[in-house]
Formats: C-alpha cells, structure tokens, sequence
C-alpha cells in the first residue's frame, strides 16, 4: 500500500549556469534565466510505501511525515531564494528536477526502516508542470 | 490503458484501538481519537484496467461502474459513521489505511456482480482523506 502527503512550500530561484553568458542561460532556460530571479508556488507529494500495522492499523503516522518534511523540506526552502540561501543551489541550478532530487536526497533517510519506505517525490513547480523521482 | 473515476463522499471515523490504553490510544491518534469522532470529505478514485472497445472507443460504460461503486460501497458510506455502520470495519480502527483494504476488497468481491470476466478488471482504488493525504491499495493486495 503507498500513503502519499502533500506539502505547499513558496520559492524564488533564478536558473542559469554560472560560467555561461546570460545569451547563452537565456537560451536555454528561456525566462527562468531572469537576473532578477522569480518564483513559483510548489506542490510536494511524497509517496512512501508499507506494510499496515495490525495494531495501529497505520502503515506509519502522518504526524511524523509531516514533522519530517516541515523540517527538511519547508522550514528550509519556504520564502527563500534558493540559488542564494539554500545549498547546494548556490552550486547547483535549482531546476524542478534538481530540487527534487535534493528533497529526496534530504527525506531517505527518514523513511528508511523495514516498515515505511520513500517510493516517490512528486514536486509540481505550477499545476502544469511536475517532476517525480524514485532515487534512480 | 487505464482508467479512472472520482467518487467524493462525506463520512464520521474515531480512531481508537481497544487493545490500546486511553494512554496509548491518545500518544497514537492524537486528535483523531476524539471520543466524539469527527468527519472528513472523502475522495475515492476507483482505477479499471482493459482496452477501449473498437467501436464505442470506451474502455468502461461509465454508468455501470457508477452503479457497481455505488452499490458495493457509496450507498453503505455516504454520511455514515464508519465505526458503527460499516460492518467491515466493525474489528478494525477505521484508518485510511484500512478503509482502503476494505473498499477494495469490497469492490474485488462485488465486481463479478457488474462486469464480466472479459470486461474491464478492476486495477486499484485511491482515498483522499483530505487533499493532502492519500492512500493507495492495488487490487491485487487484498487476499484472494
């Protein structure tokens, strides 16, 4: 069985590569490339998959899902501007697909025991556009 | 191809396990232990399985898997308190997690009732409990 959470968090972020000119960043990510940076409303759904307690009749509690992903997820990149406040973006573009990876990177570790495991993040950057990453 | 329909129904829960103290019960379910219970508007989104016909280019007639999913478990939950009035239930706390086994074993048991074997299967459900949790059973999870 997969239990899935949602979490909004807002972010601004500029994506360009540092060595190149601001022609070529502007013609590869286009708008994104703004100086002045920008930002979205993003979406998370985290997916974790398990075995349903007996007891509790929980696969695990939703409490701690959202402690987990409130501390390593919102509390860090909610009203921040990710190239300049969260690393590894100051190294790293903040592209869609680079935050997730760096969400899933944060969250494993928490959902690693042989009860829950991390299957997916989904991370919307608007309502039409979503990454998901399994860890591949 | 899959294909999937969204059913929204309102329904009462308290989360409380009798082989738990109160202790126990309130330091697991938190607010959801409520002795009084409390509500949430759910989503159930039931998943089928097969290939559009040729000619009608429908996997599923729409109104047949309505009536099937308000047959086998809408017309038993709308507005009911799941503890009390879900018999399924009645040995079970009434987390998502376990209203989704139940559900889907529901449909699972019910399906030859509406569909034939080589009609559409039926994949797997999903519950949203509120917009931000959702809980998703294949089904083949539940026991054959």
């Amino acid at each position: 069985m997969w239990i899935t959470r949602r979490v909004e968090f807002s972010a601004s972020h500029r994506c360009a590569v540092a060595g190149w000119t601001d022609e070529k960043n502007f013609a590869v990510f286009g708008p994104d490339a703004n100086p002045h940076g920008h930002g979205h409303n993003y979406v998370l759904e985290v997916t974790l998959s398990g075995q349903v307690d007996p007891i509790t009749g929980m696969i695990v509690d939703l409490k701690d899902v959202k402690a987990v992903l409130n501390c390593e997820v919102v509390d860090v990149m909610d009203h921040r501007y990710l190239n300049a406040e969260v690393p590894p973006f100051d190294r790293i573009v903040p592209t869609t697909e680079n935050i997730a990876r760096e969400i899933w990177k944060r969250i494993h570790p928490h959902f690693s025991t042989d009860k829950v495991q991390l299957h997916e993040v989904r991370l919307y950057e608007t309502e039409n556009l979503y990454v998901e990453y399994r860890g591949e | 191809m899959k294909f999937t329909a969204r059913y929204p129904f309102s329904a009462s829960h308290r989360l409380h396990s009798n082989v738990l103290s109160e202790d126990e019960n309130w330091r697991v379910y938190g607010r959801c232990n409520n002795p009084f219970g409390h509500g949430h508007n759910y989503w159930l989104e039931v998943t089928v399985a097969g290939e559009p016909d040729p000619l009608s280019g429908l996997l599923v007639d729409r109104k047949k898997l309505d009536q099937c999913v308000e047959q086998e478990i809408l017309s038993r939950v709308k507005h009911a308190n799941l503890n009390e009035q879900v018999v399924e239930l009645k040995d079970l706390v009434p987390t998502t997690e376990n209203v989704a086994y139940v559900f889907a074993d529901l449909l699972r048991k019910g399906w030859s009732r509406h569909f034939s074997k080589t009609a559409v299967s039926f994949d797997r459900i999903r519950i949203y409990e509120t917009r931000n949790n959702r809980f998703e059973i294949e089904a083949n999870e539940v026991k054959q």
